[in-house]
């Protein structure tokens, strides 16, 4: 348990360190990645254990409120995730911010997130899940804007966080009714009483949701996602793709473990679904048209949140888990190599001014491949199909409905990814960035190999890694064969269409002004509910403001002072005879009250 | 024969008519003028007080020993006094008390 303690401070002590002594000093980057390093192998030893250990952190009365830890199967499966891929970002960083002023800052900021993280996947009960909770929020805000110069990256990392309190809101309200409906907060004791409605587990669960909604970016809090991709393109990988935004779904399904499976039938568990597959629809509709290869990354990660929280809103929790696992590497991995293309290409992100990629940079073409590869799904020898066939499984034996969504998110996954790797990496070069591109160093190109290797082989390492993984019964999923020729057709469509629309093109073929824009929901949030709503509350707290606080609190009792000496400045008014008269009529009031009364 | 109200009526009168004058009078001299009137009064009272209460037979000599101190405290002031008029008067060259005003707030 010792070991688990360390994992879970050793981030946080290394943040400390470099912010509050190291400072600038060149060596604060691999102080974090040996940390980073340290971390994993502590994650590879803590493998198979299981146990929970915690100290009491408040009491109030009866109530205490515990730091605690967690090991099992699936927060340690879950380690491996969080610490492996935070190495292998901290690693390419090295290369990748090799150049930029602000190191210490950048590695800081990652000590800390891992810190965060780490206290998410280990807590033992909801109130610390909460205070890691908003500590991520704290450490994707700092790194989201890390070039806080560019107004862009500064406005994002605000947005980022603003939204994601909406969210953290609602998720509050939710862990108090979960306490309040099973009285306590860890996760190991929970157990609902029969008395409990079930329109009360609904409005919890709901709740609950709600911070999931935030973190994971889902529809109609999803605004936030694609403009976090103003930060680092390595953040992007580690927080906005592989942990951070799959939080929301491993919080979901820690819930579903410890208050049963079942809580997840009826309408909670229909909202959840639905959400999460409108959000893959119209994320993978909108990535479509994104120029900005980052972008086009960034929605394809909410296309598949959004498949990951409708699995686990289907009560197919761990078709959720396993998604998560496979998808943190391949999607980490595409993002790296996006990285890596930017930094070669000068920091040119629009995908019309690159082209010709794969000869220039064969490793990073090559391993962009594979992810690419993983995240369409290409049958039996990527990661990526066997976790989406799993998602397919399980919203086809539920809702056919949702499992039409899901091909047809399927198959515009292909195209979009088609299109983006057709437009770079093939072709000829369409920019002078592109012209001179060159293969990046060791420091970026090694931990793109491992992760396209992870990109193929996860799926079958679930077993060591203690991944979540379905388990069926008689083999093959129901409809088994359905499914799969679903998912090969919409492959097969996909890659006919993305090639046969941006095959040789040097120009964007197709514009659709609905998808670039994002359907207009932040133009929307924009001009209608922040100003209206905004303006409304600001208002209303104004009036209350100048009523109550300024003018009778605050302004009232320096206006009463004001004016009472006002009064009594006229008593001295210098003149002697007012003075005599003032004298002589107070005598005569002494001597009528003593002697008349 | 005149009682005792008699007098005190004398003396509440000259009393008032010198609180007037210390309150409506606008020259100095005359407001000093009003409070020895004023003084005047209450001496007066004293001494009627002690004639129309005899005590074995006697006027009380209490009250009019108070009044010889009244009157010789109320010289030592009238000298005090006009001094510090003669003074007021060469630092500010007027002694009337609305051109006095210096004492207020």
């Amino acid at each position: 348990m010792n070991l688990a303690w360390i994992l879970l401070f050793l981030p946080l002590v290394v943040a400390a360190v470099n912010q509050l002594v190291l400072r600038k000093n060149p060596l604060v980057p691999w102080v974090s990645t040996g940390s980073a390093l340290a971390t994993l192998v502590i994650s590879f030893l803590l493998l198979g254990k299981e146990g929970t250990t915690g100290f009491n952190w408040a009491t109030i009365g009866d109530f205490s409120l515990q730091i605690g830890i967690t090991l099992d199967s699936l927060s340690t499966g879950m380690m491996i995730v969080v610490t492996g891929i935070g190495t292998l970002v901290h690693v390419f960083s090295l290369g990748y911010m090799a150049d930029d002023e602000a190191k210490s800052r950048y590695f800081t900021g990652l000590s800390l997130f891992m810190f965060s993280m780490t206290g998410i996947v280990l807590s033992s009960n909801f109130a610390m899940t909460f205070i890691f909770w908003e500590l991520v929020g704290v450490s994707s805000y700092l790194l989201i804007g890390h070039w806080y110069q560019k107004d862009s990256a500064a406005d994002a990392a605000k947005k980022a966080f603003i939204t994601n309190r909406i969210g953290d809101f609602g998720f509050m309200v939710g862990i108090l009714l979960v306490w309040s409906i099973t009285g306590t907060l860890a996760f190991g004791e929970m157990a609902i009483p029969e008395t409990v409605s079930q329109g009360m587990i609904t409005a919890a669960i709901l709740c609950i949701f709600c911070g999931a909604v935030g973190k994971s970016a889902q529809v109609p809090l999803h605004v936030w996602l694609p403009d976090a991709m103003e930060g680092p393109t390595p953040v992007s990988a580690l927080i906005h793709a592989a942990t951070m935004v799959a939080a929301g779904v491993y919080m979901l399904f820690r819930v579903q473990v410890s208050l049963g499976a079942d809580v997840f039938d009826g309408t909670a568990g229909n909202v959840i679904a639905w959400i999460g597959g409108i959000t893959s629809l119209m994320a993978a509709l909108m990535a479509t048209q994104q120029d900005d290869i980052k972008r086009v990354l960034a929605y394809s990660t909410l296309s598949q949140l959004g498949y990951m929280v409708m699995a686990v809103g289907l009560g197919g929790g761990e078709a959720g888990m396993f998604h998560l696992f496979t998808h943190a590497w391949f999607k980490a991995l595409l993002f790296l190599g996006s990285g890596a293309v930017i930094h070669a290409c000068h920091h040119e992100q629009d995908i019309w001014k690159m082209g010709g990629l794969l000869r220039k940079m064969p490793i990073t073409g090559f391993t962009f491949l594979i992810g690419t590869a993983a995240l369409i799904a290409v049958p039996f020898v990527t990661s990526g199909f066997y976790s989406k066939e799993e998602i397919l499984a399980a919203a086809f034996g539920k809702n056919k409905f949702l499992f039409g969504i899901a091909v047809f998110v399927a198959f515009l996954t292909t195209f979009y990814m088609t299109r983006a790797f057709v437009v770079a990496f093939l072709g000829k070069p369409r920019d002078h960035g592109s012209e001179h591109a060159h293969e990046v160093g060791p420091l970026m190109f090694v931990p793109l190999v491992i992760l396209a290797a992870m990109a193929i082989g996860s799926a079958w390492l679930t077993g060591p890694l203690s991944a979540m993984r379905p388990v069926h019964e008689h083999g093959h999923a129901e409809g088994h064969a359905i499914i799969l020729g679903a998912s090969i057709a919409s492959l097969v469509l996909g890659l006919l269409a993305g090639f046969a629309l941006y095959k040789g093109k040097d120009k964007n073929p197709v514009s659709i002004p609905l998808f670039r824009n994002r359907f207009y929901i932040d133009a929307i949030y924009d001009n209608y509910l922040v100003r209206y709503f905004q303006n409304v509350l600001a208002a209303i707290v104004h009036f209350f403001d100048e009523l109550f606080i300024n003018g009778l609190m605050v302004g009232g009792l320096s206006r009463a002072a004001a004016t009472t000496g006002n009064l009594f400045r006229r008593v001295q008014s210098g003149s002697l005879q007012g003075y005599a008269f003032a004298f002589g009529l107070g005598v005569v009031l002494v001597i009528y009250f003593t002697v008349f009364h | 024969m005149a009682t005792l109200n008699d007098y005190l009526l004398v003396s509440g009168l000259l009393f008032a008519i010198g609180l007037a004058g210390v309150v409506l009078r606008r020259n100095i001299i005359v407001v000093f003028m009003c409070l020895e009137l004023m003084l005047s009064a209450a001496n007066l009272s004293l001494v009627a007080f002690s004639r129309f209460h005899p005590v074995n037979g006697l006027p009380d000599y209490n009250g009019q020993m108070l009044v010889f101190f009244v009157i010789t405290v109320a010289a030592a002031e009238v000298a005090v006094g006009l001094a510090i008029i003669v003074a007021l008067y060469r630092a500010r060259q007027t002694i009337h008390t609305d051109e006095l005003t210096s004492l207020q707030g």
